[in-house]
């Protein structure tokens, strides 16, 4: 073994995974850092991000959708998407959300729900990132609760119109297509998902300003107003919240890795930065009080990643219950951020600028923590799981 | 269209390097991957493909058992399918006894063109190529920094320190490539998971009718008598700048020669 090893080497995480899985691997690394680490801080102090051309390079590498079967998707396991999007989110976690909002709810949606013809005429064009896809569900007054979402679609004739406000929708304003949820009735149950096309009359999206996180990602509003669809826009195969809480699951799934990535990249930042600078006049990484952060960061992030490997090996095995990725989100993203934290304090004043990822990926766990479910949701979550009681409702 | 690919698997260039006591380059015990230089000319061998609207690519390999990942990450990247010699005798192999190895494959096969990388990162000695054209009679256009197919002729551009050149060769013929001619492409998920499934034939030496003592330690006709680490780098030369910054640093460029 060399003199100073990686968190990864230290677990012999290699040595869990297949020789396809580290290619895959490998290469979303590379991209990464040919594609997105040269330009990220910069995309992220400006707000703005080139999401349409990455969204056609991310196509051309295989990674949207890449789970998916069929259609132009590359078909790998669930374990290969989840290290692809560990390896994003090392990035950034906004290039991960656009990878998770256009594969795991916008294209999933449609893959596991929608008809003949949605797939058709989106998954392949989605899948090469020539269309861009959201997924709306949250509202401005129903974020945990989306059972009480305002979105309507009222029948009119042989057509669905619908009416209502969607909120921090990601990939919104760039998007071709949204997956919009909305009641069609009076009771959760009659929920639909509509495959709405975004240049369709009454539709429109204005993005989401004065974000201090995940600024290298697209957050919109939606607006539908009196939006007219065939009935050919409705999913087919779902009604009730089961349609938009499975896709939920399936993108929470990547997340689990995803912010392992956000984590690995600040305490490698930090290990390389604490070896280098020196006060006292000796480096930073002799004090004691360091090395347990290192060490304690590290056993985090393997930890961390052994649970997201054994979820991963359960999904391709078909065995995955939803409680059980809320285990996952529990315990890493909360892990992450924890990491991102203790890494920006041995970066001392380097830590709080965009020279270093650090703080830019602290900033961007707390949309994590928040979205997919928010942390106290999923607590809830495993609290059912082990009471028998739900707390939440 | 038929096109050959030489590709060799070299110890990772960001690791650290090892020589075993023979003093070879240790390629067993290290993580390896496919010669960045190579990759280039995987890269130029799918453009020909591509342009002609046909063909097939043969990726060839001599190397240790894990030398198989070089040929999985090409195919992953396109082609056909590969060639692997694999035998014990091999290990100490000089470029002589390489590119009889790879000559005596390339007997075996159909082939257009044959395309290589301009040097191993490794060895670094840019010899096989034309050793193994000269092998096969085979005209070489070689360092070429611009490749194109036309009319049964391979056209390169090699660009010289005083001029670039023209050079046209008669196919079937051998070009190797340098990392002018443009970066090679990621291989797509789709394409990882394809090459699983890509034919990969083993040769030993018997199959090819090479005998041991004609390659490895033995057979080879140069010898790597030492090998030394380079000593660790010198702490530079600190000028301060007081005013006269600029005539400073011209005095050490120009002690330097390289003013
Ligand atoms: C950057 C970003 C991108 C997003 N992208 C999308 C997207 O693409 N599509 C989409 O549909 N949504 C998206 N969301 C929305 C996200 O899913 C919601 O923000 C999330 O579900 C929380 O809803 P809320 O913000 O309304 O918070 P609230 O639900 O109002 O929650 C506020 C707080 O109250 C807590 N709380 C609520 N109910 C309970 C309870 N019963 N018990 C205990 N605590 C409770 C929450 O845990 C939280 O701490 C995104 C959000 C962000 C920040």
């Amino acid at each position: 073994m060399p003199a100073r090893q990686t968190p990864f080497e230290l677990y012999a995480i290699d040595s869990l995974l297949s020789e396809e899985e580290r290619e895959i691997r490998g290469t979303v690394a590379r991209f990464v850092s040919d594609r997105i680490r040269p330009q990220i801080a910069d995309w992220f102090e400006s707000g703005e991000l080139p999401a349409r051309e990455l969204a056609r390079e991310l196509g051309s590498l295989g990674v949207l959708g890449m789970h998916l079967e069929g259609y132009g998707c590359a078909g790998t396991s669930a374990t290969a998407y989840g290290l692809a999007c560990l390896e994003l989110e090392a990035g950034d976690s906004g290039i991960r959300s656009l990878v998770s909002v256009q594969g795991s709810l916008a294209m999933f949606a449609m893959h596991r729900f929608g008809s003949e013809e949605h797939k058709q005429q989106w998954l392949p064009r989605m899948a090469k990132g020539e269309a861009v896809g959201c997924f709306g569900l949250t509202e401005p007054d129903f974020g945990s609760n989306p059972a009480g979402m305002r979105t309507t679609a009222r029948r009119d004739g042989a057509d669905w119109v619908l009416d209502g406000t969607k909120m921090w929708i990601t990939n919104g304003s760039i998007a071709d297509v949204a997956v919009v949820w909305a009641r069609t009735g009076e009771d959760a149950k009659s929920i639909k998902g509509f495959v709405v096309p975004t240049d369709s009359p009454g539709f429109t999206a204005r993005d989401v300003k004065k974000k201090l996180s995940l600024r290298a990602s697209v957050t919109s509003e939606l607006v539908l107003e009196g939006v007219r669809l065939p009935n050919s826009a409705v999913l087919p195969e779902v009604s009730g919240l089961r349609g938009p809480l499975s896709c939920l699951n399936e993108a929470r799934f990547g997340i689990v890795f995803g912010a392992l990535g956000a984590a690995r990249d600040s305490l490698q930042t930090a290990i390389d930065y604490a070896v280098s600078r020196e006060q006292f006049d000796r480096p930073i990484a002799g004090f004691q009080l360091t090395q347990r952060k290192l060490a304690e960061m590290a056993v985090a992030l393997g930890n961390g990643t052994l649970l997201a490997l054994h979820l991963g090996r359960m999904k391709d095995a078909g065995t995955l219950r939803p409680e059980q990725v809320s285990i996952g989100k529990f315990n890493n993203v909360t892990g992450a951020l924890e990491i991102t934290r203790t890494a920006r304090s041995i970066l001392g004043g380097n830590g709080i600028t965009l020279e270093y990822p650090v703080i830019r990926h602290m900033n961007n766990l707390e949309s994590v923590f928040t979205y997919e479910g928010t942390h106290e949701i999923h607590t809830l979550a495993l609290g059912q799981a082990l009471t028998g009681v739900p707390a939440y409702r | 269209m038929k096109i050959v690919v030489l590709v060799k698997f070299v110890p990772d260039a960001t690791a650290a390097r090892a020589f075993g006591a023979d003093h070879t380059t240790d390629r067993v015990g290290v993580d390896g991957l496919l010669s960045e230089l190579d990759e280039y000319a995987v890269e130029q061998a799918l453009q020909v493909i591509e342009a002609a609207g046909e063909g097939e690519i043969t990726y060839v390999t001599m190397g240790p058992e894990n030398a198989g990942a070089a040929l999985r990450k090409a195919l992953s990247m396109g082609g056909d399918q590969a060639v692997h010699v694999l035998d014990d005798a091999l290990h100490g192999t000089d470029a002589l006894g390489t590119s009889l190895v790879l000559a005596k494959v390339l007997e075996k096969l159909e082939y257009d063109l044959v395309v290589a990388g301009m040097a191993s990162t490794d060895g670094g000695m840019s010899v096989v190529p034309v050793m193994l054209a000269e092998r096969l009679g085979l005209p070489a256009a070689t360092f070429a920094s611009t490749l194109s197919v036309a009319d049964g002729k391979a056209t390169i551009r090699r660009d010289g320190d005083l001029a670039s050149e023209t050079v046209e060769v008669t196919l079937p013929a051998l070009v190797s490539v340098t990392d002018q001619t443009g970066e090679a492409r990621y291989p797509s998920f789709k394409g990882i998971m394809a090459a699983k499934k890509k034919p990969v034939t083993t040769y030993t030496l018997a199959d090819l009718g090479v005998a041991p003592d004609q390659v490895g330690l033995g057979g080879a006709a140069t010898e790597v008598v030492e090998v030394t680490a380079r000593p660790p780098r010198q702490a530079g030369v600190k000028v301060n700048d007081e005013g006269d910054g600029g005539v400073k640093l011209a005095e050490f460029l120009a002690s330097q020669k390289f003013i």
